[in-house]
């Protein structure tokens, strides 16, 4: 069984192997990443001086709507492309079978399928910005897409119409694969092995993959109904019609805000096994650290219009949803405190996955901390729209979803591959980065309490000395990512050779990836491990 | 690195005209805090954030301490034999109870400032605001229909005094110490209308009408510009307001198309209501 393995083209293109697929998963997250991180670059230098210099159009004038269609690819790239791709795709394939001991996904070729519609999705979404939007070529909407800017009114080209086909396609192949996911981890643990035996990491995906269940045919349904308002006379969000574009983004955000769980979730997951290898300890609270998740992803949904403080709500409800905004620090405080409980008392080794992870708790916090600012109705009056919240939102995911990103890279590499990164080079990829994603974005926050808004291509003259600081802070980022892949190349050529525990897990810390080789055999556990 | 070189010149230049400057609501230069609040909103948002900067700080400052110490303390070198516990109720109850006493200490001013500052029950005036691509309109029902737009003044044209990409062909001009009605809505797509220093931001959205309100302490220039993408021009549809004591706005006002009488009904409602306040003070 072990030795049948398909040529090239039926492995990588008709792959039903789990782990083949989160390969491929990883390589589109690194791609797509490369492509939405080269935009923010493009954004930073721009921002680095006021005054427009480098977006012009033709006849030397700013080009506004360029920059729009810049900050739109940023962000959905990001969200859509690189840390869901990645973290629940990449990691989430290769190792929540690994971790149950299961041969394979439940589904194998509807796993398949999940990894290519997002291709064409992703390729719809790169090519929208070709095509013309109606003010310009390409959708200059935000990652919100909210009418009637989107609608004919703002965007009157098809441009729009292809960056919500590819948000369609996108959520189909979230929503298969979440499907995919929950049928694995319910039906095809490994004898023994209890929901409450189940890893963390397997935790966070089965929440995860509810999460992706409920919230995406609700994007589904609000990019469609924009899509009947803009080709087929409907009006859902058109006043003039008695339509109300407040009703898009309840339904945006009824999704948007379980989707900012969906990219953080699987990423505690990955840091509590590395904080636990690495102090090797068992993990401090597993079933409050399990509860947290599913009560984070819980409370997710009944918090979204904490996205919509200055849309005109009434009183009360703004007061509902801060209340209910601020009940998430709860379990997210028992995660953190968990964290370092875990590394208390431990005999820690300070290896780059562990780096990032002592970094994501570090600036997790601060991005957290921020957030129980914005939960306040009262208070967002004065930072809504402004870079204190992109401040906020890239201390969580840019630092918190991306450093976990990294963290189960350097964590994994070994297993995946079979040879290992050489330690120094992590470091110094490690420090180069958490440096540099602090310049960016610590100054922000001053920017936004200062009032400056966001989605801006140029801003008066006084935001200028935080605006270069953080320009900086993203070339040095920018240049760690390049070093980055770097690393990732020399690794898969030259990596030394590794064992199937190369980070001497514990028995306390134990996961099943660490009792087969590295590589895996193509199909792994011909033998059905038992969990005592 | 130009600006870092010029951090003391300009300091040093800014305490020298800050006691002359008559422009209070705009950005300054390495700032790192709100902009000066200029009304009771602004300032009731800045005690309040005030409160929530030393709890964050503390949270955030007592979570690192932590992480250094474990850092420190039980590195491999420092503690060669890891522990193996995985369980502390106390501990773990003390987590879990402390955040929601510091969330309660949180939420109580929280709504104190959500609630004062949602709406005024009697506005003396009300000021009605449009947003377009890319542009605002402005009326003033309570004075004749005053109405006009409000552009901002191309790079090209800045004169002597004018903020780059803040200052506005025509000057929105209010009362101080007057309970203003703002109602905003939009003529096309989703804007946002904001003064930072007032601690006033509403979306501008079409077929609705939001209700914000301010009242203006001082005399003074103060700017904000649109907060919700709208198209290509978003940063260029700033908003500049012209503060100016109460007989200057009325000056102002019916050399512009109000008439006499639209203020003797003003003040004559405004004195009824004080008034009715006393009455109720008496009562009490």
């Amino acid at each position: 069984m072990g030795e049948h393995k398909p040529g090239f083209f039926a492995r990588w293109f008709m792959s039903t192997n789990h782990k083949d697929i989160g390969t491929l998963y990883i390589i589109f997250s690194i791609i797509a990443g490369l492509i939405g991180g080269f935009f923010s670059m493009v954004m930073r230098a721009e921002l680095q001086d006021p005054g427009v210099q480098f977006l012009l159009d033709e006849a030397g004038n700013p080009d506004g709507h360029m920059w729009n269609v810049f900050i739109t690819a940023h962000g959905l790239i990001m969200v859509f492309f690189v840390v869901m791709p990645g973290l629940i795709g990449g990691f989430g394939n290769w190792f929540v079978p690994l971790m149950i001991g299961a041969p394979d996904m439940a589904f194998p070729r509807l796993n398949n399928i999940s990894f290519w519609l997002i291709v064409p999705a992703f390729l719809l979404l790169l090519g929208s910005a070709f095509v013309d939007g109606g003010p310009g070529p390409g959708a200059g909407t935000g990652w919100t897409v909210y009418p009637p800017l989107s609608d004919l009114l703002g965007h009157s080209g098809l441009s729009v119409d292809m960056a919500i086909f590819a948000l369609h396609l996108a959520g189909a192949s979230s929503i298969l694969g979440a499907a995919n996911f929950i049928t694995t981890i319910f039906n095809m643990r490994a004898p023994g092995m209890t929901l409450h035996k189940m890893p963390l990491f397997v935790w966070a995906m089965l929440v995860t993959a509810f999460l992706l269940v409920l919230a995406v045919p609700v994007l589904g349904g609000a990019i469609t109904m924009l899509l009947t308002d803009r080709n087929f006379g409907t009006a859902f969000f058109n006043p003039e019609l008695g339509g109300d574009p407040v009703l898009y983004q309840h339904l945006f955000w009824f999704f948007g805000h379980p989707e900012v769980y969906i990219m953080i979730l699987p990423a505690f997951g990955i840091i509590s096994h590395i904080v636990s290898v690495f102090s090797k300890k068992p993990i401090f609270g597993y079933l409050g650290m399990a509860y947290a998740m599913v009560a984070i992803g819980f409370v997710g949904f009944v918090v979204w219009a904490h996205h919509m403080y200055t849309v005109g709500l009434d009183v009360n409800t703004k007061a509902y949803f801060t209340a209910a905004t601020l009940i998430i620090a709860v379990p997210t405080g028992i995660k953190i405190f968990s964290w370092i409980a875990t590394m208390w008392g431990g005999s820690i080794e300070f290896k780059t996955p562990m780096l990032f992870a002592i970094g994501f708790i570090a600036l997790f916090t601060i991005g957290g901390v921020t957030g129980v600012v914005l939960a306040n109705a009262g208070m967002t009056v004065a930072l809504h729209d402004t870079y204190y919240v992109v401040a906020h939102f890239h201390y969580v995911l840019s630092l918190g979803a991306v450093f976990a990103l990294f963290a189960g890279f350097y964590y994994w590499i070994g297993k995946m591959s079979g040879r290992q990164y050489p330690e120094w080079m992590g470091v110094v990829h490690f420090w180069t980065t958490f440096i540099g994603v602090n310049l960016i974005f610590f100054p922000q926050h001053f920017l936004g309490l200062q009032g400056m808004p966001r989605r801006y291509i140029d801003y008066p003259d006084a935001f200028a000395p935080w605006n270069e600081i953080s320009s900086y802070g993203a070339y040095l980022a920018g240049a760690s990512t390049v070093f980055f892949c770097f690393i990732v190349i020399y690794t898969l050529l030259a990596g030394r050779r590794v064992g199937d525990n190369y980070w001497n897990a514990q028995p306390q810390s134990m996961t099943l990836e660490w009792t087969v080789s590295s590589p895996p055999p193509f199909h792994q556990f011909d033998i059905q491990p038992k969990v005592k | 690195m130009k600006h870092i070189r010029n951090f003391f010149l300009i300091l040093t230049a800014f305490l020298i005209t800050l006691p002359s400057a008559a422009i209070a609501g705009v950005p300054e230069l390495w700032g790192i805090n709100f902009q000066k609040a200029a009304s009771p909103l602004a300032e009731r948002i800045h005690d309040f954030h005030n409160l929530l900067l030393w709890i964050i700080i503390a949270i955030a400052v007592f979570v690192l301490l932590l992480l250094v110490w474990v850092i420190l303390r039980y590195n491999h070198k420092a503690n060669p034999e890891p522990k193996q516990f995985t369980h502390n109720v106390l501990l773990e109850v003390v987590w879990t109870l402390v955040p929601i006493a510091i969330l309660i200490i949180i939420a109580v001013p929280s709504f104190r400032v959500l609630y004062y500052n949602d709406r005024t029950e009697n506005p003396e005036m009300t000021l009605k605001i449009v947003g377009y691509q890319w542009y605002w309109g402005y009326e003033y029902p309570d004075h004749g229909n005053i109405a006009f737009d409000s552009y901002m003044v191309a790079d090209e044209d800045i004169k002597e005094g004018q903020q780059r990409l803040l200052s506005t062909d025509t000057q929105v001009v209010l009362p101080v110490d007057t309970d203003i009605q703002l109602l905003i809505s939009a003529g096309d797509v989703l804007h946002s209308w904001t003064i930072p220093a007032f601690g006033v931001k509403m979306d501008a959205i079409p077929g609705r009408w939001n209700e914000a309100w301010v009242r203006i302490n001082e005399p003074g220039t103060y700017y904000g510009q649109c907060s919700e993408l709208c198209g290509k021009d978003h940063a260029y549809m700033p908003i500049e307001i012209k503060a100016v004591p109460k007989d200057e706005f009325r000056a102002w006002a019916i050399e512009n198309g109000a008439s006499e009488e639209d203020f003797q009904t003003a003040a004559l409602e405004a004195s009824d209501e004080e008034q009715q306040t006393t009455e109720n003070t008496k009562e009490n």
